[in-house]
């Protein structure tokens, strides 16, 4: 007699099977190859490919089913095995296969032992050590963080490559953290908020370019150019809610980025503009030799010229933008404007009848929110010295949005986690080539399922009375 | 007669081309306690939104304390010192109790904050002990108690009710009803209930009216409302909290 819950198990993984050969015999199975112009297109057929994938989903689904009926150890050696093959030298029809196999085996292990891992950390979080490494984690994160990109420049990890995702890292942090105003803690979901971003990068470019203004100076107006636009785009979508809101800021992100494309005779459309000139410190500029009448940094702090101080000094410009992003945002979460804010995104009708003004209120957000996208768009065209209609589409809006869903709407310390995911998983899967989006798509549906509020999903409450702990009996 | 607080005088007011009140006149004085009672569907809610501004009234005016109110927007009536504890409570569910109190006083000057945080806490010791707790992790009385002191810490002459008993035990209907009437009494609010308990809402109302289909049927003293048949006969029979 068979067991019936292997049955089951033989079933289900082929079922599973049988669904995935229905989805990846189009997707993996042809591949139309162009075999010179006369011929055109003919297929190319890769069902080896496809068979040795789902038989490795066989066995991982069947892999799944004895972790989730508690045979864990046979999960877990199936994973070895499936691990094992991927490191193999035996020869798969292609490379990705050896990825997949040994991915597919790290999954299930960690899926076998979880429930293992699951109690430890909750068992080692009562000890008295465990207690004092929590507060750590939830109290000082967001100081150690702090601490981190303070000294990052200094710790010999600290070369160009490093640097240059850092500052990237920080600008998306920085975006993170403005579009939270907007969607996170007044509710209003933007799905364009790229715009700002751009208007702010086409301030400075325009003004530093063509009137010959510095970053300093053009910084503020450049926040206040994207915060107008930040109310140009709120009065309109003032009665809209959820979706159709979407919609509209959507299409408004899409209007400003085909003014920029089009509108030639003002923003050099397509082809950009360049040689925008990169921020200076105290009027010295960061260059080997300095233009006519400007002393370079490295004559004023008397130290050899290296490529790499420019970079330290962007990484710090960033990292002070943010940061000022941050404590303001901190600081209006404690004023009636931005506690005004919250109350919109929880019970817009409630706040009518306690006396709030709606229009204001959503204005106010929008325009702050612009406002910083603003200051992150001028310190991104300063940085790269080369802005086109290119680097503010779609996607990037789409990329903000999910960093601030990802870290848990209205979370700080989220956002940070979630812009390093997010931006520096990209980086680090590099070496899969192709596969690396399909690796970071993984990635954000396995926080979404471990983490479905966000990786910090907990509102603080503004203000406590009491220190935790001891106010209250509830 | 007491001066008089909030005059409706024939208003109509329309969801799209149906039409929910048919020339309401009522009229609340200052101090009284004026309770609106009916079925289901008979236009209360929408005559205390009326009042609010939204949806406005096509037809009619609004007076309060002898200025026309009728075309204002929600939150401009407000700042004229109306306060309201809409249906089914709307309190900021991810917000503590605390905060949720401190929206309710958005438009009160911040001196005030302490002494009316206290008022507050006395009136509802059990908002006290929950003060860090969020809105909407408390029971359906906690919440109804939040509402209310929300809607006073923003230090109203005219508080509105919208149904305040909906859902909850009897027991707590009473503390409820109870402390409705420490506001009028104690703090001198003028307050206008709407009620589908109406055995409660007549006793604890110095002055009644019944609607029924978008129209004011009858209105009294709580006294002479609760004795009359009609109103006993629609409203009351079938036992009461």
């Amino acid at each position: 007699m068979v067991d019936p819950r292997l049955l089951k198990m033989l079933k289900d993984a082929a079922l599973t099977a049988l669904v995935a050969a229905a989805l990846g015999i189009f997707i993996v199975g042809f591949r139309t190859v162009d075999v010179g112009s006369r011929a055109g297109l003919s297929f190319q057929y890769e069902f080896v490919d496809l068979a040795v994938a789902l038989v490795i989903i066989f066995f991982g689904r069947l892999g799944l089913q004895m972790a989730a009926m508690g045979l864990r150890w046979p999960a877990i050696a199936l994973g070895i095995v499936m691990i094992a093959a991927g490191a193999s030298p035996m020869q798969l029809p292609s490379g990705f296969l050896h990825w997949f196999v040994a991915l597919g085996g790290v999954l299930l292990v960690i899926r076998a032992v979880w429930p293992w891992a699951d109690q430890a950390i909750h068992a080692a979080a009562r000890t008295p050590t465990g207690r004092i490494v929590n507060t750590i984690g939830t109290q000082w994160l967001g100081w150690v963080l702090l601490g981190i990109a303070i000294v990052m420049p200094f710790t010999p990890f600290a070369d160009q490559k490093t640097m240059d995702l850092g500052v990237l890292i920080l600008t998306y942090v920085m975006l993170g953290w403005g579009l939270n105003i907007v969607v996170g803690l007044a509710g209003l979901l933007d799905l364009g908020y790229v715009a700002f971003y751009a208007v702010g990068a086409y301030a400075y470019a325009l003004l530093s370019t063509q009137h010959g203004l510095g970053f300093w100076a053009v910084l503020p107006l450049a926040g206040m150019f994207s915060a107008s636009f930040g109310i140009l785009l709120g009065f309109p979508v003032l009665r809209l809610r959820g979706d159709y809101l979407a919609i509209v800021t959507l299409g408004f992100g899409e209007i400003i980025r085909l003014v920029l494309l089009n509108w030639v005779d003002f923003t050099n459309g397509p082809a950009g503009i360049g040689t925008i000139p990169g921020p200076t410190l105290f009027g010295a500029v960061f260059a080997e030799t300095a233009p006519e009448g400007k002393q370079t940094v490295s004559e004023m702090l008397g130290i050899p010229f290296h490529g790499i101080h420019r970079l330290i000094f962007l990484y710090y410009i960033i990292l002070l933008l943010a940061l000022i992003t941050n404590l303001f945002t901190q600081r209006m979460r404690r004023l009636p404007v931005g506690r005004a804010w919250e109350a919109l995104r929880e019970d817009e009708t409630a706040c009518k009848a306690l006396g709030i003004n709606p229009t204001n209120t959503k204005l106010t957000a929008f325009a702050v929110g612009a406002m910083f996208a603003g200051f992150a768009g001028s310190f991104f065209a300063a940085k790269q010295r080369f802005i086109s209609p290119e680097s503010f589409t779609f996607i990037e809006s789409a990329i903000i949005l999910a960093i601030v869903v990802l870290g848990g709407m209205g979370s700080q310390i989220g956002v940070v986690l979630a812009a390093v995911l997010l931006i520096g998983l990209p980086e680090w899967f590099r070496e899969l080539g192709n596969y690396r989006m399909l690796a970071f798509g993984l990635a954000m549906v396995l926080i979404m399922v471990f983490r479905p509020r966000g990786l910090i999903g907990h509102r603080e409450p503004s203000i406590r009375l009491h220190p935790v702990g001891s106010g209250g009996s509830g | 007669m007491a001066e008089t607080m909030l005059e409706v005088r024939g208003v109509a007011t329309f969801y799209g081309a149906i039409q929910a009140l048919h020339g309401v006149d009522l009229r609340v004085a200052k101090g009284e306690i004026v309770t609106l009672i009916g079925a289901n569907g008979a236009g209360k809610s929408t005559l205390l939104m009326t009042i609010c501004g939204n949806p406005r009234a096509r037809d009619g005016s609004i007076a309060l304390d002898g200025e026309d109110i009728t075309g204002l927007a929600t939150h401009e009536i407000v700042r004229r010192g109306v306060a309201q504890v809409p249906e089914g409570r709307r309190i900021f569910p991810r917000m503590s109790v605390f905060e949720n109190l401190q929206m309710g006083a958005t438009l009160v000057d911040p001196t005030h904050f302490q002494h009316d945080l206290e008022r507050v806490f006395a009136m509802f010791p059990r908002l006290a002990e929950r003060r860090e707790q969020r809105g909407g992790t408390l029971s359906g009385g906690e919440q109804q108690m939040l509402a209310i002191g929300r809607a006073l810490m923003s230090r109203p002459r005219l508080l509105l009710l919208d149904e305040p008993s909906l859902g909850l035990a009897p027991l707590i209907v009473r503390q409820i009803f109870e402390a409705i009437a420490r506001i009028a009494r104690e703090e001198g609010v003028t307050i206008f209930l709407v009620e589908q308990n109406a055995f409660h809402a007549l006793r604890l109302a110095d002055r009644g009216y019944v609607l029924a289909n978008g129209r004011v049927r009858l209105s009294g003293t709580g006294r002479e409302l609760l004795a009359n048949a009609e109103v006993r006969a629609a409203y009351l029979e079938g036992g009461h909290a």
